[in-house]
């Protein structure tokens, strides 16, 4: 017999039972979408913040200061660590919170006191005018850089250069506005405002540094730049405690870390849920079983009429086989289908990257024509192993 | 054409042995229209099992058309019921959910020929048994000779060997019966070698040779050269 008929008569033993068809197909339908959906948000949600990660820089490093005793880390410091051993570039941050006014107007603003590295180290782009440079520093000049929502805020426009406006009791100059964040990002930029850090250290009453974030020469050199670094710190940082070296008073990060680590979570959790999608799959083959079980012993007659003109056990092996493949494959792609449109309707809907991946699909694909294979291989079985005689019998 | 040799066939039925065939011999020739006769019980069925290749023999040699069959395996026992053994059966045997068509069309899908092949063979098979018209019709919208008729136009379709029928006219009112007694007869004029299988004395006086059978064994085989007109 060929493979063509077989898949015909699939078909028309599936067609002839319409309902009984889709109700064993559901439980497929059912766990492929749980496995595509479950999946593609879980993917879509690494694939955003990786991408955020990623949109900071792999070859960033941030040290956070946390002994209580005072250090003694300067500007001119970490100045000089600048451009060697690994080490590209370094930012320096002081920051704070305060309320913006100019003429009624206010808004809350997170302030940075910055060097003129900062807009390179933290990837901060500006749209109209200039960043703060190092004769701001020098001077300790009252400049501001501000967000777009600032300028918005206070102005009513964006085009506000020369303009100033009250914020830690001193009156600022606003040199540069940034680009308008559209990351969609928690820590938005458009509240920011960036000043000279000298300045900062001294309005802010911050005269030690606590956190810079660092430029490694290229994301190869990250490792050699936390080495120079843990050297220095070592040196003017007064440890908690003499006893561990999880208390040496400082951290230092790098975002391929801690990327790494998130990776490793939310792959985790992917296989998690995708496991316990799976679960429902392998249900629904089950019921596909249960279902070919039985239509293997309501159609024992035509199995023996089969069977006594010239049927051979594979002819009715594949016969059976090829019907509980073709339900749970077309299980699988229906599942596949809503899963892919309830996925693109999620995207617009919680604004998340999220696609149905081809390894995401294929996989589904693949297991539900597993599933129908394992689970129909014994039903099958049990037809084809029928003799003509006690077939031809069965009433 | 057929020779059985010392066939024996036996069964377990509640603890006891029972011999449905029983040391029996038995040659038909080609061309040959035998009718074999019994009552209930008398191993006509089992008989016809082993001569349709649905079930082997205990003991003893069936050779068909020169091969030996007891030496078969089930693939090739499957292969000779396709190719060389057309079945009639008493309760007809169709598909319910097929057509006419698609019913004599069925051991020509399982040889693997194609559908252009399929359909004009089936054509010419529905058409000796004057069923074409009614070709797309499903069995549920058939009378029973018409039924017959078709499962006889789906034992001749492969052109076998033997056209096996087992009761034919059990299911069927006398007009029907008939008919398909004339239909038989007309195959058998055409040169087909047919094996009736029946427990009508009427019946099996309308076939050229008679074997009897009572408790598995052969009690008369006679030949009527002659045309013997049924009552």
């Amino acid at each position: 017999m060929k493979i063509t008929q077989a898949i015909k008569m699939a078909f028309s033993a599936i067609l002839s039972n319409k309902m009984r068809s889709f109700l064993t197909m559901l439980g497929i339908i059912i766990g492929v979408l749980s496995v595509t959906l479950l999946v593609g948000i879980v993917q879509g949600a690494t694939d955003s913040v990786t991408t955020q990660i990623e949109d900071i820089g792999g070859s960033k490093l941030i040290v956070n200061i946390i002994s209580p005793r005072p250090s003694f880390i300067s500007l001119e410091d970490l100045e000089s660590l600048e451009n060697k051993d690994g080490i590209a570039k370094i930012a320096p941050t002081v920051s704070g919170v305060d309320m913006a006014t100019s003429e009624g107007s206010s808004i809350d603003v997170d302030i940075s006191g910055v060097t003129a590295d900062s807009s390179t180290v933290d990837g901060v782009k500006v749209g109209s005018g200039r960043f703060v440079e190092d004769i701001d520093n020098e001077d300790r000049l009252a400049v501001a850089v501000i967000g777009t929502k600032i300028a918005k805020e206070l102005y009513g426009q964006t085009d506000v250069i020369g303009n100033t406006f009250t914020m830690l009791g001193r009156s600022f100059t606003i040199i540069g506005v940034l680009e308008a964040d559209e990351t969609g990002n928690i820590n938005s930029t458009d509240t920011n405002v960036y000043i000279p850090i000298t300045l900062a250290q001294r309005l802010l009453k911050q005269s030690t540094i606590t956190s810079f974030n660092v430029t490694a020469t290229s994301v190869e050199n990250v490792a050699q730049a936390r080495k120079t670094l843990e050297a220095y710190l070592d040196r003017n940082v007064k440890p908690i405690s003499y006893e561990s070296d999880d208390d040496k008073g400082y951290f230092v990060f790098n975002m391929g870390d801690i990327l790494t680590a998130f990776n490793n979570v939310m792959g985790t959790m992917s296989a998690l849920l995708g496991g316990i999608a799976g679960i429902s799959l392998v249900v629904g083959g089950i019921g596909i079983m249960n279902i070919m079980l039985v239509s293997v012993t309501e159609r024992t007659r035509e199995i023996g009429i089969r069977k006594a003109i010239g049927a051979k056990h594979s002819d009715i092996l594949i016969q059976f086989l090829i019907e509980a493949v073709a339900i749970s494959v077309l299980g699988g792609i229906i599942g596949l289908a809503l899963g892919g449109v309830t996925l693109y309707a999620l995207r617009d809907i919680m604004d998340l990257d999220l696609k149905l991946s081809f390894p995401v699909s294929a996989l589904a694909i693949g297991f539900s024509l597993a599933i129908g294979v394992i689970f129909g291989i014994y039903p099958a079985n049990k037809a084809a192993k029928l003799r003509p005689i006690d077939a031809l019998r069965y009433e | 054409m057929i020779e059985l040799r010392n066939i024996r066939k036996t069964y377990e039925l509640g603890g006891e042995t029972v011999h449905a065939v029983d040391n029996l011999t038995l040659t038909i020739d080609e061309h040959e229209f035998v009718a074999i006769i019994g009552a209930s019980g008398s191993g006509k069925s089992t008989l016809m099992n082993i001569i349709g290749c649905l079930d082997g023999a205990d003991e003893g040699d069936y050779i068909l058309r020169g091969q030996d069959i007891a030496s078969f395996s089930e693939r090739e026992m499957a292969t000779i019921r396709n190719r060389e053994i057309g079945f009639i059966f008493q309760q007809f045997n169709l598909l319910q959910k097929l057509t006419a068509l698609e019913n004599v069309e069925l051991p020509l899908i399982y040889q693997g020929h194609g559908l252009g092949h399929r359909k004009k063979r089936a054509i010419e098979a529905l058409t000796r048994v004057g069923l074409a018209p009614r070709m797309s019709h499903r069995p549920n919208q058939l009378s029973g000779g018409q039924q017959q008729r078709v499962a006889i136009a789906r034992a001749l379709v492969t052109d076998p060997a033997i056209i096996l029928a087992d009761e034919p006219t059990g299911n069927l009112d006398s007009g029907s019966s008939r008919e398909i007694m004339a239909l038989l007869k007309e195959l058998h004029a055409a040169g087909n070698t047919i094996v009736l299988i029946t427990h009508d004395d009427h019946i099996a006086a309308q076939a050229d040779r008679r074997v009897r059978l009572v408790d598995g064994k052969i009690v008369s085989d006679s030949k009527f050269p002659e045309e013997v007109t049924a009552s």
